[in-house]
């Protein structure tokens, strides 16, 4: 049996219920909580859709670290028999574990991380160049699959609510390097203000927790880079 | 609550701030090493221009930088923001600034 602590309700007024869960071989956490909704609590509210790690909304706090829940074994995560399921840090919570991602897709816009296209749809299309170095280090975070786990583990996010945040500074840094993508100068602007690139702390929990093993903090890293060579160039040429 | 210029501006004093404080430190190991009396440190530092340069330049480099970085501890920890941010960094920049430049002024001015 495993011992299973699950936050209900929302921000303002949350409480935990406790879930005997029988365990078996080969268990995910994502089977844990549906056990509870399918055989225990039908009113249990969580979020998921494809169960094998590439859509990204199932993600959840499991003994206080963010995780995919469709891709974690319970083996792996259990503490003493017990598992404390929780939704995702720096998100409000809209009913036990389904967090309003509005915040954090909101930033994506704000770090205009949304692709601005060099061509119409009646043209045809840019060829890229998959070996330049520019599309090698765009490859590096094209994986991202929006689960918020980064945003969850960012404390620089706890502590500035106007931060943007890893994923979207990451996605805004695939298109600068994105031979595709028109709107460099806008980028560099959008990430250079009072929420940017420049607060992060390089502390390195989005990379640490990034379930595709991607690494945020080098994308921050170079938008830090490019956004001051930018502002020196626009001072030499001023 | 770091844009792009308060980044710029804490990483230049930092820039500035790394060469002084090895030369401080240097200074003060010398100085006591060899037994210098007051008199014979003032006698080397009043009309001085280089060690009002010195350390004048320190002062505003470590007024900076304590500022911008106080102030992202402070909005970081206990959510200040706006104006009151502004004046918090300001205030500590401001006798920062007084109390190191008058303390550069005092061993360097003939």
């Amino acid at each position: 049996m495993l011992e299973v602590i699950v936050q209900r309700g929302t921000t303002e007024a949350s409480r935990t219920d406790r879930f005997d869960v029988p365990a078996r071989d080969s268990q995910t956490v994502l089977d844990v909580v549906t056990w509870i909704q399918q055989a225990v609590d039908p009113t249990l509210s969580y979020r998921f859709s494809c169960r094998v790690g590439m859509c990204g909304s199932c993600a959840m706090m499991i003994n206080g670290v963010p995780r995919w829940t469709c891709r974690t074994h319970v083996s792996r995560v259990v503490q003493n028999g017990r598992l404390e399921i929780a939704p995702l840090r720096n998100l409000p919570v809209i009913k036990d574990l389904v967090t309003d991602m509005d915040p954090f897709f909101d930033k994506w816009v704000a770090a205009e991380a949304r692709h601005h296209p060099t061509r119409g749809r009646l043209e045809d299309s840019d060829p890229i160049t998959a070996n330049s170095p520019d599309r090698a280090e765009a490859d590096l975070g094209i994986e991202c699959i929006n689960c918020g786990i980064c945003y969850a583990a960012c404390d620089t996010v706890a502590g500035n609510p106007e931060y943007l945040g890893p994923a979207a500074l990451q996605r805004a840094w695939t298109l600068l390097n994105d031979s595709r993508d028109a709107n460099r100068s806008g980028i560099l602007a959008a990430v250079s203000g009072k929420g940017g690139c420049h607060n992060c702390h390089s502390m390195g929990s989005c990379a640490q927790y990034c379930p595709n093993a991607l690494n945020p903090m080098r994308a921050i890293a170079g938008l830090k880079r490019e956004t001051v060579k930018a502002a020196l160039r626009r001072k030499r040429d001023a | 609550m770091l844009d792009l210029r308060l980044y710029m501006l804490q990483r230049l004093s930092a820039l500035v701030m790394a060469p002084l404080v090895l030369g401080h430190i240097a200074v003060m190991i010398y100085a006591i090493q060899g037994g210098l009396t007051t008199a014979e440190i003032l006698g080397r530092t009043q009309g001085s221009l280089l060690w009002f340069l010195f350390y004048g330049l320190f002062v505003v480099a470590v007024s900076v930088h304590a500022a911008i970085g106080l102030r992202v501890i402070v909005h970081e920890w206990l959510g200040l923001g706006g104006m009151v941010l502004a004046a918090l960094t300001w205030g500590i920049c401001a006798p920062l600034l007084v109390l190191g430049l008058s303390a550069a002024f005092a061993v360097t001015l003939p």
